[in-house]
C-alpha cells in the first residue's frame, strides 16, 4: 500500500517540476531580453541555452507524466484535461523558447526610445505566463484560488496587448525603413503571443475547474 | 450417495451465478464505471472475498431455517431456486439491479401457495417495507456524506492525484468488505437448502485445520457466485452507472460508503448486542435490501450534487423489477413445480403431519384466538395443509394471520433431550451450570410438538425466567432456539 502512495507522491512531485521548469523559462526568457536590450551578447547566448535545456527536460518530463497518467489509469475523470492543459502549457515555453532563438538568429536592432517598451512587453507577457502556472498549480490543490488567477491572466493580457500596440503605433510612426518597421513589429507580436497563449491555457482551466466542481 | 442431488443442486449453483452476475453492481460498480478499477481486477478481487465470506461466515444453517426451511423436499428447493435464478437472470439481461433474497421470499411464497401452506404475511411486508426504506434510508446518507466529502476536500486542498489515490484504495477496501458479507449473507439462498444433503465428506486439511462438508458445499456456492461476476457482472453496471446518473470516482465512493454505512447501522445485530453491552441506546433493525440501498445512495448523492442529472426514467424502471422480481419468480416457482412434480413424478413436499394438542389449544387461547370449536380436532392428525386449512376455516373465520400461528403450533415435530449434544455450549460459556442441570433433570424425554417441548424445558423454571435486560434476555431466547435445535430429532431432506 505504501509503494501506492511513494508513486502518487513521485509523480505528484514530478508535475510540480514541470510547472516550476516553466516558471524558470520564463524568468530566464525574461533575463535574456533584458541583456539583448543592453547588448550583453555572451550573456543572452547563454540564457538562450539554459531556455534550449529547460525545453528539453520539460518536454521529456511531460511525457514521462502523461505516459504514467495514461498507464496507470489515474484521475479518470480529470485525465484529458490534465494532459491538454500540460500540453498547452508546454506551447507557451515552446513559443517563448522560439522568441529569444529568433532574436539570436535574426538580431533585430531596436532603437534605444523602444527598448523600455520591448522590456515592458516581455515583463508583462511572462506574468500571465507565471499566473498561468499558478493556477495550473492551484487547480490540483486549491481549486477555490484558481478564478483568482485566471483573472490576473486575463489582466495582464489586456495589458500586453496594449504595450504591443502602443510599440506598433510608435515603429509604424517612426522614420525607419519599411523592412525594418515590419521586421521589429515582428518581433513585438511575437512576444505577445506568449500572453495570447497563455489566456488560452486558462480559458482551459475555467472549463476544467467547472468539471471538477460537478 | 443419490446422484439425483447433484442434479438438484445444479439450479444453486445456477441461482448463485445469476446472484453473482446480478449484485456485482453493489460492490464494484461504481469503480469500475468511473474507471478506477479494471474489471477484471475488480471480478478478481470480489470472487475472493465472496468465496471468503461463503465459507468463513456463511450464515447458512441459520438463515435457512428462517428463509427456507419450510421447504422440505429437494425436489421443490430444486424449483424455487430454478425460478429464483431465471426471475434474477431476466432481470440481469433486462440491465436491472434486483435484491435476491426478496425473489427468493417470491419463490417460497410460490411454493406455498403451490402445497397450500399457509404464508407468514411479516416476510411479505419485509419486502413491501425494504423498497422504500432501504432507498430512503441510504438516500439520506449518501446526501449527507457527499456534501460533508464535498466541504472537507475544499477545506483540506488536497492534491488531486493523492485524492485519487485515497478514492482508488477505499472503493477497494469497501468493496472487498462489501463482497465478503455478499458472500456471507447469500450464500445461505443459494446453498442453504443442500446442507441437509450429505454431499461431502470432512476434510482435514495435514492435520492443521479441518474443512466441513458445509464449508466444502459453500466453497461451490461461492465459486458459482464469483463465476457469476466475472462472466455477466458487468451488464448492470451499465445501467446504474451511465444510465441512471454518471458516476465520478468520488460520488462512486460515497455511494458505496453510504451503502455500507447504512447496511452495518440498520442490520448489524452485533452492532445492537455491543451498544446493548455498553448500555448505549440501540439503533433500530430494519429490513433492508443492499440493492436497494445501493440505488437509492446513488440517487441521494445525484440530488446533493445536481438533481437534474438523475434520469427518473431508469430508476422507474429499476423500481418496477424489485417488484417484478418476486412476483416472476412466485409465478416461475408455482408453474415449475407443476411440471416437476405432475411430468417428472417428483416429491415437491414431504407430507408433515400437524395435530392441534391441548397445549396448543390453551396457547391459541391466551393468543386471543377463537378456540371452542377447534376442542373436537385435538388430537387428529393431518398430513394435508389444505384439508386441515379448510378443517379450520370450517370451524371460524379465522384471518391469514391465524392461520399461519396455528400451523406454526400444531407442527409435529420431535425431540429429544440428550445433554450430551449441548455439552459444547457449556464449554463455550453460552450456557450455565444452573441452566444445564435444569436441563439433566429431563434427560431423555421426549416431545412431538415444539410448544410442550418449550413449556416444559423454559416456561416453569426459574432459571430461564426473562430478567427484564434487553442484552440478556436477547442472548437466552437465542440460547433457547440453539438448544431447540439441538435437540430436534432431524429428518434428512429427501
Amino acid at each position: 500500500m505504501s509503494l501506492f502512495f511513494q508513486k502518487t507522491k513521485k509523480l505528484e512531485s514530478q508535475i510540480d517540476e514541470y510547472l516550476d521548469l516553466v516558471i524558470k523559462g520564463g524568468l530566464i526568457f525574461k533575463l535574456g531580453i533584458k541583456c539583448y536590450m543592453e547588448n550583453q551578447t555572451e550573456e543572452f547566448e547563454n540564457y538562450l541555452k539554459e531556455l534550449r535545456k529547460i525545453e528539453e527536460r520539460a518536454d521529456d518530463l511531460r511525457r514521462n507524466i502523461e505516459v504514467k497518467l495514461y498507464t496507470r489509469t489515474l484521475i479518470p475523470e480529470a485525465r484529458g484535461d490534465v494532459l491538454g492543459l500540460m500540453e498547452s502549457c508546454d506551447k507557451v515555453l515552446n513559443i517563448t523558447t522560439d522568441n529569444l532563438l529568433e532574436f539570436s538568429v535574426e538580431i533585430p536592432q531596436i532603437s534605444n526610445p523602444l527598448k523600455h517598451d520591448f522590456l515592458e512587453l516581455s515583463e508583462s507577457s511572462i506574468s500571465c505566463l507565471e499566473n498561468t502556472v499558478s493556477g495550473i498549480r492551484s487547480y490540483f490543490k486549491n481549486i477555490d484560488a484558481v478564478r483568482d488567477y485566471v483573472t490576473k491572466v486575463q489582466f495582464y493580457k489586456k495589458e500586453t496587448n496594449k504595450i504591443a500596440e502602443r510599440i506598433k503605433r510608435t515603429i509604424f510612426r517612426s522614420e525607419l525603413e519599411l523592412s525594418h518597421k515590419i521586421h521589429i513589429r515582428y518581433f513585438a507580436f511575437h512576444i505577445e503571443r506568449i500572453a495570447e497563449q497563455s489566456e488560452d491555457v486558462c480559458d482551459r482551466l475555467s472549463i476544467a475547474i467547472i468539471k471538477r466542481f460537478e | 450417495m443419490d446422484i439425483s442431488i447433484w442434479f438438484f443442486i445444479t439450479s444453486g449453483l445456477f441461482l448463485g451465478w445469476s446472484l453473482g452476475a446480478n449484485h456485482a453492481v453493489n460492490v464494484f460498480g461504481t469503480a469500475v464505471v468511473s474507471k478506477m478499477v479494471k474489471f477484471k481486477t475488480a471480478a478478481v478481487i470480489a470472487g475472493i472475498f465472496v468465496i471468503l465470506g461463503a465459507v468463513i461466515s456463511g450464515s447458512g444453517t441459520t438463515k435457512t431455517l428462517n428463509e427456507l426451511g419450510s421447504i422440505n423436499a429437494l425436489a421443490g428447493s430444486f424449483s424455487v431456486a430454478l425460478a429464483v435464478g431465471i426471475s434474477v437472470l431476466a432481470m440481469t439481461r433486462a440491465q436491472l439491479p434486483v435484491s435476491t433474497s426478496q425473489a427468493v421470499i417470491g419463490g417460497i411464497i410460490g411454493w406455498n401457495i403451490f402445497t397450500g401452506s399457509p404464508t407468514d404475511y411479516t416476510s411479505l411486508s419485509r419486502i413491501l417495507f425494504s423498497w422504500i426504506s432501504s432507498p430512503i434510508l441510504a438516500g439520506i446518507f449518501g446526501f449527507i456524506i457527499f456534501k460533508i466529502v464535498k466541504r472537507y476536500l475544499h477545506i483540506w486542498k488536497i492534491h488531486l492525484l493523492r485524492i485519487d489515490t485515497y478514492t482508488r484504495v477505499g472503493l477497494i477496501i469497501v468493496g472487498a468488505l462489501a463482497s465478503y458479507s455478499l458472500g456471507a449473507n447469500n450464500i445461505a439462498n443459494v446453498m442453504g437448502m443442500f446442507v441437509s444433503a450429505p454431499l461431502f465428506k470432512d476434510l482435514n486439511l495435514f492435520g492443521l485445520t479441518s474443512v466441513s462438508g458445509v464449508q466444502q458445499l459453500f466453497l461451490l456456492g461461492g465459486l458459482a457466485i464469483a463465476i457469476g461476476i466475472f462472466t455477466y457482472g458487468r451488464n448492470v453496471m451499465e445501467t446504474v452507472g451511465k444510465d441512471l446518473y454518471k458516476i465520478s470516482p468520488i460520488t462512486g465512493l460515497v455511494v458505496v460508503l453510504a451503502e455500507f454505512i447504512v447496511l452495518s447501522l440498520f442490520t448489524s445485530q452485533e452492532l445492537e448486542s455491543l451498544l446493548l453491552k455498553l448500555n448505549l441506546p440501540t439503533i433500530p433493525l430494519v429490513p433492508l435490501s443492499t440493492t436497494q440501498a445501493f440505488i437509492g445512495a446513488v440517487i441521494g448523492v445525484g440530488l446533493a450534487k445536481d438533481p437534474l442529472s438523475i434520469n427518473f426514467k431508469v430508476f422507474g424502471k429499476i423500481a418496477l423489477g424489485w417488484v417484478i422480481a418476486p412476483l416472476s419468480a412466485g409465478i416461475i416457482t408455482y408453474v415449475s413445480l407443476f411440471f416437476v412434480q405432475n411430468v417428472f413424478e417428483q416429491k415437491v413436499i414431504n407430507p408433515v403431519p400437524y395435530e392441534i394438542s391441548k397445549s396448543v389449544v390453551v396457547k391459541l387461547n391466551d393468543l386471543g384466538l377463537e378456540t371452542k370449536k377447534l376442542k373436537d380436532l385435538v388430537g387428529k392428525r393431518f398430513y394435508n395443509k389444505k384439508i386441515f386449512t379448510n378443517e379450520l376455516l370450517s370451524r371460524a373465520p379465522y384471518t391469514n394471520d391465524h392461520i399461519y400461528m396455528i400451523f406454526q403450533y400444531s407442527i409435529v415435530d420431535s425431540f429429544r433431550i440428550d445433554t450430551a449434544k449441548i455439552a459444547g455450549f457449556v464449554k463455550d460459556g453460552s450456557l450455565s451450570m444452573d441452566r444445564f442441570s435444569s436441563l439433566k433433570l429431563k434427560q431423555g424425554k421426549t416431545f412431538k410438538n415444539k410448544l410442550d417441548f418449550e413449556n416444559s424445558l423454559f416456561e416453569n423454571d426459574t432459571v430461564w425466567i426473562a430478567t427484564g435486560k434487553k442484552l440478556d434476555d436477547k442472548e437466552t431466547e437465542l440460547l433457547k432456539s440453539k438448544i431447540g435445535e439441538a435437540f430436534r430429532i432431524q429428518s434428512k431432506i429427501k
